[in-house]
């Protein structure tokens, strides 16, 4: 319950932390916000390698869920981080 | 890798995440915040790979490969015209994923037991079903509004009034699973049934959302998914999960706040889709229009354009259609070259999600200096000699202003109308997303110049070219 607590704190914390920075983001950068945050959101990677590597070997459900998994985690990620970098630079060009 | 290390390994990287968004709030300091924040996520994934926990490495590299082979692929091939698409299906991987790990851990609890026991159990399980929800609604809400986008779906509203009560019913059906599988009362046919109920709610949720609202429905899709990240994070108990599901989530509610605003509307009228209202008075469009629309020939509006000191340009979804950006800045640049102040007045909910005209006027290297808000350009347009006004109409439209009556009064709008002379570049009269006639077109200081945005544009600099 205590561990909860500190969790959930945390989750809070982090909740006013990000209205804090992201009011601050110029209207121009918001499809940039979106894709960059989106990659971020692909941190879910870490949960997908723990669940498909934890050897669970009593069924081939789990491995198999946490490959999916880890392949949806892993373009959102790459693709994410990515397509922002291409449309940064454009921003930054003339700038 | 004890377990120590590795949390203080990921606090590190949820700090890198921190401080690349933070570099996000300017032009010039966001091409190293995206980097930072990838630095973050590399070290996330080092750090997992070396713990202790992870022993079939098979599986684990397999997937890395596959997912960035397909990643790489995505983000190379993608056009700028087509990034709400690719958001939208990058919003749907980040809900599957954060699925795909809560029902991982949902089986292997029931596969092989687990050791915790009274609340925490019930506080995992119950985080589980949160994100199993989350996470599939985020998915199929996601596919459905990637298949309006591309177009695979029709763009139009679909479906009918008692959709809401559908919505509220697969909701609540599926809180009450959520309810009886934390209390045990359900197997793992119960589990699937809440995976079943969640996917559908992701689609009937978003298919009777028209086009234009598809900027609030994106931003949507996009906190849903960091919230669906941050519950995979509570059943975890990983920290890096929670604060970065939570920075994420934060930043899509924020969007959408600012495009509900944008439009006057609730987030509740958006989800469910009061502007189609029927009742009152119909406006008859040729009532507005007849005898009172005048139509100009390319010359005849370069004549205009040759003797403008002060010129905007108001794009919309058009010109994402139209492919004309390039086009525009050709535009621009010959104006320039002139010695007209050119200045690009973008509306919040212009095209099909927050930022869109931005990107594609950066694309065809328009300096976003020039790229100016709402709230920048109104004050100037009677100062403005010619506004031109590409491929945008609702955003135009003086009703908003003006009538009470009118479905999108209090929209908060471009004035364009108070500019000495104002050029609408468009194919027909036909109406906008809103299904009104705008006033604008009947305008005494209004011309309309019919036919395709980019064909249009490239006739005036052509002229412009040839006056020089």
């Amino acid at each position: 319950m205590e561990a909860f607590i500190v969790l959930l704190s945390l989750f809070a914390l982090a909740v006013f932390l990000g209205v804090e920075l992201i009011t601050k983001v110029p209207p121009t950068l918001h499809t940039p916000l979106m894709s960059g945050s989106n990659a971020i959101s692909g941190i879910t990677i870490v949960g997908a390698i723990l669940a498909a590597g934890s050897g669970d070997e009593s069924s081939t459900v789990v491995p198999l869920l946490g490959f999916v998994a880890i392949v949806f985690a892993t373009i959102n990620v790459v693709a994410g981080f990515m397509v922002t970098n291409r449309m940064l630079k454009m921003f930054k060009r003339r700038g | 890798m004890n377990s120590i290390m590795i949390n203080l390994f990921y606090l590190l990287a949820a700090l890198l995440f921190v401080m690349g968004i933070k570099g996000l709030t300017r032009p010039k300091t966001a091409v190293r915040g995206n980097r930072l924040a990838a630095l973050g996520m590399l070290l996330a994934i080092v750090i997992t790979l070396l713990d202790r926990q992870v022993i079939h490495y098979e599986i684990v590299f397999a997937g890395l490969a596959v997912g960035t082979l397909i990643g790489v692929l995505m983000a190379i091939k993608v056009q700028m015209t087509s990034m709400p698409q690719m958001v939208a299906i990058l919003n749907g991987l980040g809900g599957g994923a954060s699925l795909g790990v809560a029902a991982a851990s949902y089986f292997s609890v029931l596969a092989s037991g687990t050791e915790l026991s009274g609340v925490t159990l019930v506080i995992a399980k119950s985080a589980i079903m949160l994100a199993v929800l989350i996470g599939a609604v985020t998915f199929s809400g996601s596919a459905v509004a990637f298949g309006k986008l591309q177009e695979v779906l029709p763009g139009q509203v679909i479906g009918f009034s008692g959709m809401k009560f559908i919505n509220l019913g697969l909701l609540l059906a599926s809180v009450a699973v959520i309810f009886l599988l934390v209390n045990n009362q359900l197997g793992s046919g119960g589990f699937l049934l809440l995976v079943g109920l969640a996917l559908l709610l992701g689609g009937t949720l978003v298919m009777p959302i028209g086009g234009a609202d598809m900027p609030v429905v994106i931003a949507l899709l996009n906190a849903y998914s960091g919230i669906a990240a941050a519950a995979a994070g509570f059943i975890m108990g990983n920290n890096v999960l929670i604060i970065s599901g939570a920075l994420v989530g934060a930043s899509g509610l924020i969007l959408t706040k600012i495009m509900c605003v944008a439009m006057n509307r609730s987030l509740l009228n958006v989800l469910f889709g009061k502007m189609v209202a029927s009742d009152g008075p119909t406006i008859d469009a040729d009532e507005v229009y007849q005898g009172k629309v005048t139509s100009a020939s390319p010359d005849e509006v370069s004549m205009m354009l040759e003797d403008a000191q002060r010129v905007v340009i108001v794009p919309g979804f058009g010109l994402a259609m139209a492919q004309a950006q390039h086009a525009v800045r050709e535009l621009a640049d010959t104006l320039v070259g002139r010695g007209a102040i050119v200045e690009f007045a973008i509306h919040p909910v212009a095209g099909r999600m927050p930022g869109h005209m931005n990107v594609l006027l950066a694309e065809a290297e328009i300096d976003y200096e020039a790229m100016k808000t709402m709230e920048q350009s109104n004050p100037n347009f009677s100062k403005t000699d010619v506004v031109l006004v590409i491929g945008a109409n609702d955003v135009t439209n003086p009703m908003a202003r003006e009538d009470k009556g009118s479905p999108i009064y209090g929209m908060p709008i471009l004035n364009v109308d108070e500019a000495k002379s104002v050029v609408i570049i468009k194919r027909s009269l036909s109406p906008g997303f809103a299904g009104l006639p705008n006033p604008l077109f009947a305008m005494d200081n209004a011309v309309m110049l019919f036919g395709d945005g980019k064909q249009a544009i490239m006739d005036l600099t052509a002229v412009l070219h040839e006056a020089a």
